[in-house]
C-alpha cells in the first residue's frame, strides 16, 4: 500500500482551502458576508482570500442578514453558486424568513423552474464563553424545514470536502461549523477533496452501545468512548454528518448491533435533533432495544457566561459515560 | 397505595370499606392494606364521594399506585375534576398505630399511569429481551433483571434459559444469615414471615450454641486492585471482574491450608468439609439473606467465580436455587462493603464453624516502610467457633487471606 502524502492542517484552514478550491474551480462561485473580506472573517476562515480573488468575489456586506442572505438566494436563482457566510447561527434568525420562505420553497413553488444552489455557512455552538445570545445550537430548528440540506462537518476531511458537493447540489445547503472545532489540527491528504454528503459515518466501531453525535459533540463522544473502553465497555460512535435528511439506516444498523443508544446533542433536549433521532430509533428499531434510548443534551437554561457554569451546562464526556453505565445496569454481586 | 414505612415497596389491598357513591370525609377508614409486616387501615384525606375503585381486593400494587378516585363535593360530578384528585389520593396518609415513621415514597407521575395500564406490577422487560424470551421459551416472571431500574435485559433472559435448573426450594427452608434485614414486601406475606422465622430460629441457635470469637485484620488492597484494573482492561464487558471476586477467591484458597475452618460441628465433634464450598451471602430484594454454595471455589478461576456468583445471585433472587447449594456450604463469606460499612462481625451459620466478613474498601492513611501513604484498605473479619479452633488458628487464617490478596495474579 502506498503512503499518501499528508499536510498538517487545522479545521479553519481546511474550510479556507475548500472555499479557495471552489472559487478556482467555478467562476460562478463567490463568497459574501459580514467582514469576510478586509477583516478575513470573524473566525478567520476567509483570511487572505480578498487579496487573492478581489472584491468582486469576496464581498463584504452590510449588517443585515436578511438582506445579504436574500441577495445570495437571488443570485443562486440567477445562475450563480454563492457561498453566504452568516457569522453565527444566532444571527441566522434574522434571515430565517429568507431561508425558510424563499430558499426552501422556491424550487417547489416555481414548479422546478428555479434551482437554489446556495450554500449558507454559519458557526454554531457554545464553549467559548460568548454567553447566552451567541452560543446557540439551532441545527434542530433548521432541520425541521423540508427543502433544505444540513451538513455538520466534525472532522478535517469533512471540513475540507463537504463544500464542493454542497455547491453542486441544486438545493440550498446549510453548513454548520462548530466554533470549538476551528483549531482542531491533524493530518489530511494533500489531495484531500470532495466527500459524499449523504451518509452518517462510524467514527469508532464498537459492540456494546451506540453513541450518536454530530459537530461539536463528536469529540465529546469519542472521549467518552475511550473512557468507556477503559472500563471494558466497547462503544460505537456514529457521526451524523448530514442533519437533514437524516441517515436513518446508519443509526438503525448500529443500534441493531449494539442494542443500546445514547444521543449526544449540544442543543436543548426539548424538540431537539436528539429527540428526532430517538423517535426514529423507537419507530424503526424498537424490538432491537435492550434499554430505553438515552440523551445527553445541554441544560435547558440560557447559556451561562462563567466558564465553570457553561461547562456544567454542556454535554461532557463524564456525563455520557455515567449515562452509559446507568443504561448497562449495575452489576450486583449481592 | 400509601407508603406505610420507609421499607415498603408495595402492598396488598385486602379489603375495601367503601364503594362507589359513598360519601367520605377526612379521617374515614376506606381500606385495609397488608404491608407484609402488618395489616394497616388506610385513612382518606379528601372529602367527597368515592368515584371509582381502581384496584380490586387481593391485588398487590407498588407504592404510589392510585387505588381509587374521589369526586370533591363542591365540584359536582365532572370526571375531569376527579382526575385531578388522583394524585392527591396517592399521597401517603400518616401511619395509624404500630408502624415506624412514615417516609413518603418518591413516586413520580408515571406511577398512576402504570396502575392504569395494569392492576398488577408490570414486569420491566426490554423489547429485545422480550423477543429473546419468546424465542428461547423463557418465562419472564422467573427472570431477575439486571438492567436499569431492575429491567430484564437480553443477557438476563439468556442466563435464565441455560439448562439444569433443578426444582426450586422454598426460601423459608433456605439457610439464612443474621442481618438487620429490612423486609420490604415483595413476596407473599406468609412466605415472608416464614423466612423471618427461619432466620430468627437459626441465628438464635447459633448465638445460643456457638461460642463465637472474633478477629479482624486490615488489608492493603492497592496491589490487588491495580492488578484487577489491568486484568479488566483485557476483558470483554460481560467478563469483567469485581473486587469481591478476588476476596472470595482469596478466602477459598486460604482455607485449603486451614481445614479446621472449613467444615461442620456435628454431635460434639468437628467434621472437615469435603471440598471448599463457599457460602456466598446474597441479600434478597424481598429482604432477608441467603447463602448458597459456590462449589469447589478453591479450584475455580476468577472468571469462573465471577460467573458462578452472577448465576447464584440471579437464581437466588428468582427463587431457583438447588437443594445442594443450600446444604453444602462449608464456610460462609459475607461482603457488606457495598452497603457502606467498614466491617462486619458475622453470626456463624450452623453447623459451619467460621464466617469471613469484608467491609468497604476505603482509602486510608497507611504506613509502609516508615512512610505514610494513602492506600485502599479493606477490613477482613473472622467469626469462628471456639469449639473447633482457637484464636491462634484464626489469626493465621486471616493472614493467609492477606497473603493471597498480595499475589492476585495467582488467584
Amino acid at each position: 500500500m502506498s503512503v499518501t502524502p499528508t499536510n498538517t492542517i487545522t479545521y479553519r484552514e481546511a474550510m479556507r482551502e475548500a472555499i479557495r478550491e471552489a472559487l478556482l474551480a467555478d467562476e460562478r462561485v463567490f463568497l459574501m458576508g459580514e467582514d469576510v473580506g478586509a477583516y478575513g472573517g470573524c473566525f478567520g476562515v476567509s483570511k487572505g482570500l480578498l487579496e487573492e480573488f478581489g472584491p468582486d468575489r469576496i464581498r463584504d456586506t452590510p449588517l443585515s442578514e436578511s438582506a445579504f442572505v436574500g441577495a445570495g438566494i437571488g443570485a443562486a436563482m440567477g445562475g450563480m453558486h454563492p457561498i453566504v457566510e452568516v457569522m453565527t447561527v444566532n444571527f441566522c434568525l434574522l434571515a430565517l424568513d429568507q431561508i425558510m420562505n424563499n430558499a426552501a420553497t422556491i424550487t417547489h413553488m416555481s414548479g422546478g423552474q428555479f434551482a437554489i444552489p446556495v450554500v449558507i455557512r454559519m458557526t454554531t455552538g457554545a464553549g467559548r464563553q460568548v454567553a447566552a445570545q451567541h452560543s446557540h445550537s439551532l441545527e434542530g430548528w433548521l432541520a425541521h424545514i423540508p427543502g433544505l440540506k444540513l451538513l455538520a462537518p466534525a472532522t478535517l476531511a469533512d471540513a475540507r470536502g463537504m463544500l464542493g458537493p454542497a455547491l453542486e447540489d441544486p438545493n440550498p445547503v446549510l453548513i454548520f461549523e462548530h466554533g470549538s472545532l476551528y483549531n482542531l489540527e491533524g493530518e489530511l491528504p494533500v489531495d484531500g477533496g470532495a466527500v459524499e454528503i449523504e451518509h452518517a459515518a462510524i467514527r469508532r466501531p464498537g459492540t456494546d452501545v451506540t453513541l450518536v453525535a454530530y459537530g461539536g459533540t463528536l469529540p465529546t463522544a469519542m472521549t467518552a468512548a475511550d473512557e468507556l473502553a477503559a472500563a471494558g465497555i466497547d462503544a460505537e460512535v456514529i457521526d451524523l454528518r448530514v442533519l437533514r435528511p437524516l441517515d436513518d439506516a446508519a443509526v438503525i444498523a448500529s443500534v441493531s448491533r449494539t442494542h443500546r443508544a445514547v444521543i449526544v446533542d449540544e442543543a436543548w433536549r426539548s424538540g431537539s435533533l436528539a429527540a428526532e433521532v430517538s423517535a426514529r430509533i423507537m419507530e424503526q428499531a424498537f424490538y432491537e432495544l435492550d434499554a430505553p434510548v438515552a440523551r445527553v443534551c445541554s441544560a435547558e437554561v440560557p447559556m451561562p457566561y462563567p466558564r465553570h457554569l457553561e461547562q456544567a451546562a454542556l454535554p461532557q464526556p463524564g456525563t455520557v459515560v455515567a449515562e452509559v453505565h446507568r443504561m448497562m445496569g449495575a452489576v450486583d454481586d449481592g | 397505595m400509601p407508603s406505610l414505612g420507609a421499607d415498603m415497596e408495595s402492598g396488598t389491598l385486602l379489603k375495601w370499606y367503601v364503594k362507589p357513591g359513598d360519601a367520605v370525609k377526612r379521617g374515614d377508614i376506606v381500606a385495609l392494606v397488608d404491608t407484609s409486616k402488618a395489616e394497616i387501615e388506610v385513612e382518606i384525606f379528601e372529602e367527597g364521594v368515592i368515584d371509582e375503585l381502581l384496584i380490586p381486593e387481593g391485588a398487590r400494587v407498588p407504592v404510589g399506585t392510585v387505588l381509587a378516585t374521589v369526586r370533591p363535593n363542591a365540584a359536582g360530578t365532572s370526571p375531569a375534576v376527579s382526575a385531578t384528585v388522583k394524585d392527591e389520593a396517592a399521597a401517603p396518609p400518616p401511619t395509624p398505630a404500630p408502624e415506624p415513621a412514615v417516609a413518603p415514597a418518591p413516586t413520580g407521575a408515571a406511577q398512576p399511569l402504570r396502575a392504569a395500564i395494569s392492576e398488577d406490577h408490570r414486569l420491566r422487560v426490554s423489547p429485545l429481551a422480550r423477543r429473546a424470551a419468546e424465542q428461547l421459551g423463557v418465562d419472564l416472571s422467573e427472570v431477575s433483571g439486571s438492567g436499569p431500574n431492575g429491567a430484564i435485559t437480553k443477557a438476563d433472559v439468556e442466563r435464565a434459559s441455560s439448562p439444569a435448573v433443578a426444582a426450586p426450594i422454598t426460601r423459608a427452608a433456605a439457610p439464612a444469615l443474621a442481618a438487620p434485614a429490612a423486609a420490604p414486601a415483595v413476596t407473599p406475606t406468609a412466605r415472608q414471615a416464614a423466612m423471618r422465622e427461619a432466620i430468627g430460629a437459626l441465628m438464635a441457635r447459633s448465638k445460643r450454641e456457638i461460642p463465637h470469637y472474633y478477629l479482624e485484620l486490615q488489608i492493603d488492597m492497592s496491589g490487588a486492585l491495580e492488578w484487577l484494573h489491568q486484568a479488566n482492561l483485557a476483558r470483554a464487558v460481560n467478563d469483567r471482574l469485581l473486587p469481591s471476586v478476588l476476596l472470595l477467591s482469596a478466602v477459598a484458597r486460604a482455607v485449603v491450608e486451614m481445614p479446621e475452618m472449613n467444615g461442620f460441628w456435628i454431635d460434639g465433634a468437628f467434621q472437615p468439609g469435603a471440598g471448599v464450598h463457599l457460602g456466598v451471602a446474597i441479600s434478597l430484594r424481598a429482604g432477608g439473606l441467603i447463602a448458597p454454595a459456590l462449589h469447589d471455589a478453591d479450584q475455580k478461576s476468577l472468571g469462573e467465580i465471577m460467573a458462578g456468583v452472577r448465576d447464584l445471585v440471579a437464581r437466588a433472587r428468582a427463587g431457583r436455587l438447588r437443594s445442594s447449594e443450600m446444604s453444602d456450604p462449608t464456610i460462609t463469606v459475607t461482603n457488606l462493603g457495598e452497603r457502606g460499612v467498614d466491617l462486619v462481625h458475622g453470626v456463624i451459620y450452623p453447623p459451619q464453624v467460621a464466617l469471613v466478613g469484608f467491609g468497604a474498601v476505603r482509602e486510608r492513611p497507611w504506613a509502609v516502610d516508615g512512610m505514610l501513604g494513602v492506600r485502599p484498605v479493606v477490613t477482613a473479619t473472622l467469626a469462628a467457633d471456639h469449639r473447633a479452633s482457637d484464636g491462634h488458628a484464626g489469626s493465621r487464617f486471616l493472614t493467609l487471606i492477606e497473603r493471597e490478596l498480595k499475589k492476585p495474579e495467582e488467584l
